[in-house]
């Protein structure tokens, strides 16, 4: 700095105010700027390194075709009923189908601990949220788009699907479950 | 041209306190838009108060109509009316009092706000007749009645028209010579928030109008580009908000105690920042969206590598710097910490700026970053994290520094005394702990799975049933005692702007003395704005500002242990990819 006038913030700066900050200004902005390119490379350093990433593999499709896949998806592996939704138990590492619609989550899902499967979620009709309890992975089920992550269970045990996103009146019964055995 | 100017000089009185020469419609408009503002506020808060103590699940006030169609309301009075119609005043006060200048289009600036107004009513209607239960963010294919979306576009063109007449004062203010030299620090600030405003309004006009279209059957509108413009809107604003609100802080320091701009050139690179990496505020919002891959994800959620992020940090430092040297040079040298014990701390206007500060960077800031990693957002994303999160940003920051800045703005705009100026300085902070309590509570809850936006976590009529931890239950009322505290800040604060405002006693600022007790200490007399240089503010200058660096080491030292608690947290749960 040098011993130059002050001024506050309501009072014009002059034309020439172009000048060489002070010492502790210059560290903390180098120090925040450091800080910010770490927390950069820590998200694709993670994609490569860690085990939890939101990529999936995406499309547009549509919804009453992934209606009638995830019906088929049922047909072929539907193993009783819970609450009157369809139970499902799919070969390990398979494709699964998970529909959300106002106000249900289709079908229950039977899956096995530490097996990969890859589900996949639309919507027939409204933006849903596919929040999973008590695990807390939460992602957005947008109607015609299909999302598909591989999730792994690490966990044995009753899981519920809570729609975290507003989709009318009844959003707040709008509730599903997966089920995980050893 | 001259005419123009000359009846200017005519019209305008000169305030004896700042100096400052006020055009008359700038000065109505600006009233007319701050007290507006205050209306939408008072719904908004009334709203928020039925909302807490309906989501608190012991007292489970509201029915699932009732909930819905006021968390729209809530939002939308909030987010929106009260937010933008004060920073419609504040751009106002920052281009033609600040410059001393005329305003270019008197007209304009009536059609504006009768646009606004008009759009406000229109929503207002639709919203609370139940015919928009869409919530702020009305995603489709929920559809709201289409006149919803004609008043939220009638209330962005009359917004666009005062962000584009403050530039145009701008340009006006320098050829007629209101000012020489760059424009000071806080109009700076304003013109970032009106680029910033204008912006924002063109993602809203490039959604709102198809939206229209499609609610009439005209278009169709796909859910997810929806998403993406809408967050186009919805989040640049809240860089509107954050731009306003980080020039309110220059403001309020310099009234307040002298606050100085320790460097002119870092301040406004910082302010320079937040314009260039705006547009890409969506994509913390779609990080878990189908629609978009991993690379746009991370290179826009980050604004470019936190370049926006950086601006904000830099902000956080310059702005305690400011204060500790501006008391500095008001003689509180000794130690590190003495300009921040003697601070004016019964002076809502710098309490207020200092409560808005902490709560923005420790709480706002630090979460708001953290929850935006693409990877941390698959914890976060739609649970009460993140009104937790925002409500420490754009309520305990953004809205509070609003309400200190009135507490100057009553005498030195309205012309008016602070009714009940005592029950004035202990508000910010019953705002303010009420606030980071609620917030603190929905962030925990948000950690157990609960999500946002949801009438009944007990899923009492539901297929399933989600079990809870049972201290989700003790949060629950925490978050209820919280937001009660915060209402009642709120509350306080309208009912004082309210009676200053139509029942207050005159402020006679050529003689401000004699209000002595019911002004802020700063309107009775203000610190020195300007010093020349010399031995003595040659030693400052090089002391420095050792009790700011001690601050942001601590703010440093939270963020990184956040940042780092919450990949640790995100390793535990399923592999997912």
């Amino acid at each position: 700095m040098s011993d130059e006038s002050m001024h506050s913030a309501l009072v014009g700066p002059g034309s020439d105010w172009w000048k060489p900050a002070g010492r502790q200004e210059k560290i903390w902005v180098t120090v925040s700027f450091i800080w910010c390119i770490f927390m950069f490379a820590a998200m694709p350093f993670w994609h490569f390194k860690g085990g939890q990433n939101p990529s999936g593999t995406r499309g547009k499709v549509d919804p009453m075709a992934f209606y009638a896949r995830t019906q088929k998806f049922i047909e072929d592996y539907s193993v009783g009923t819970d609450q009157g939704i369809p139970v499902v138990e799919p070969p390990a590492g398979s494709e699964v189908y998970l529909l959300g619609q106002m106000w249900m989550w289709s079908p229950v899902l039977k899956l096995k601990k530490g097996v990969e499967y890859t589900i996949h979620l639309s919507s027939l009709d409204l933006n849903h949220g596919f929040g999973l309890f008590p695990v807390n992975i939460n992602i957005q089920v947008v109607p015609g788009y299909d999302y598909a992550l591989k999730m792994t269970p690490t966990e044995a045990g009753e899981f519920k699907i809570i729609c975290n996103e507003f989709c009318g009146i009844g959003h707040h019964l709008m509730i599903g479950k997966i089920i995980v055995e050893d | 041209m001259k005419d123009a100017i000359s009846q200017f000089a005519a019209r305008c009185r000169s305030c004896p306190i700042t100096g400052l020469k006020i055009d008359p419609t700038a000065s109505i408009l600006l009233r007319l838009h701050a007290v507006v503002s205050v209306v939408c506020l008072l719904i908004g808060g009334i709203a928020a108060l039925l909302l807490v103590l309906t989501r608190w699940e012991a007292v489970h006030l509201l029915d699932a109509t009732w909930y819905y169609r006021l968390l729209t309301a809530h939002g939308l009075n909030m987010l929106i009316f009260f937010i933008i119609f004060f920073e419609m005043a504040v751009l106002y006060f920052a281009g033609p009092i600040v410059l001393s200048s005329r305003l270019p289009a008197p007209k304009l600036g009536w059609l504006a706000f009768v646009l606004m107004v008009v759009g406000t009513l229109i929503v207002e209607y639709y919203v609370f007749a139940g015919k928009a239960d869409v919530t702020f963010s009305s995603y489709p294919p929920l559809k709201a009645a289409p006149n919803y979306y004609l008043g939220i576009i009638f209330f962005a063109v009359g917004a666009l028209i005062v962000s584009l007449q403050f530039v145009a004062t701008l340009v006006i203010a320098k050829k007629e010579g209101a000012y020489t030299g760059s424009m000071p620090l806080v109009t700076f600030g304003g013109l970032t928030a009106a680029i910033i405003a204008v912006i924002t309004l063109l993602h809203g006009a490039l959604i709102y109008i198809p939206t229209y279209l499609w609610s009439l059957g005209l278009m169709n509108v796909d859910p997810q580009i929806y998403r993406l413009l809408f967050w186009g809107l919805g989040h640049s604003s809240q860089q509107i908000n954050v731009a306003a609100m980080v020039s309110i802080w220059y403001l309020l320091a310099g009234l307040t105690v002298g606050g100085v701009v320790l460097n002119e050139k870092v301040s406004r690179t910082a302010f320079f920042l937040y314009i260039l990496f705006i547009s890409m505020a969506s994509a913390h919002h779609l990080l878990v969206d189908p629609g978009m891959g991993p690379a746009w994800k991370v290179w826009n959620t980050s604004y470019a590598m936190y370049l926006a992020v950086l601006a904000s940090m830099i902000h956080g430092f310059t702005v305690p710097a400011g204060i500790e040297m501006g008391q500095r040079l008001r003689g509180y040298t000794n130690g590190i910490f003495e300009w921040l014990r003697k601070a004016p701390w019964s002076d809502p206007g710098f309490s207020g700026l200092m409560i808005s500060l902490v709560i923005f960077g420790f709480l706002g800031g630090i979460t708001g970053v953290v929850i935006g990693t693409e990877q941390i957002n698959i914890i976060v994303h739609n649970t009460l994290r993140v009104p937790g999160h925002f409500h420490t940003t754009v309520v305990g920051g953004t809205a509070l520094s609003f309400m200190a800045v009135t507490y100057y703005l009553l005498p030195l705009i309205f012309r008016k005394q602070i009714r009940m100026y005592p029950l004035a300085k202990a508000q910010p902070y019953i705002f303010g702990i009420g606030i980071t309590v609620m917030s603190v509570a929905m962030t925990f809850m948000g950690v157990f799975g609960v999500p946002r936006r949801h009438y009944d976590s007990s899923f009492s009529n539901a297929l399933f049933t989600a079990d809870f931890n049972p201290v989700v239950y003790v949060l629950q009322a925490i978050f209820g005692i919280g937001g009660i505290l915060a209402f009642l800040g709120l509350l306080i604060y309208v009912l004082i702007a309210v009676a200053s405002v139509f029942f207050g006693r005159r402020f006679d600022p050529a003689n401000p003395e004699a209000s002595a007790g019911h002004v802020p200490p700063g309107v009775i007399k203000l610190p020195k704005q300007a010093h020349e240089g010399g031995e003595r503010v040659a030693k400052l200058h090089k002391t420095g500002t050792p009790g700011t660096v001690v601050l942001v080491i601590i703010f440093f030292v939270c963020f990184v242990l956040y940042y780092f608690v919450n990949w640790k947290s995100l390793a535990f749960i399923w592999k997912i990819g």
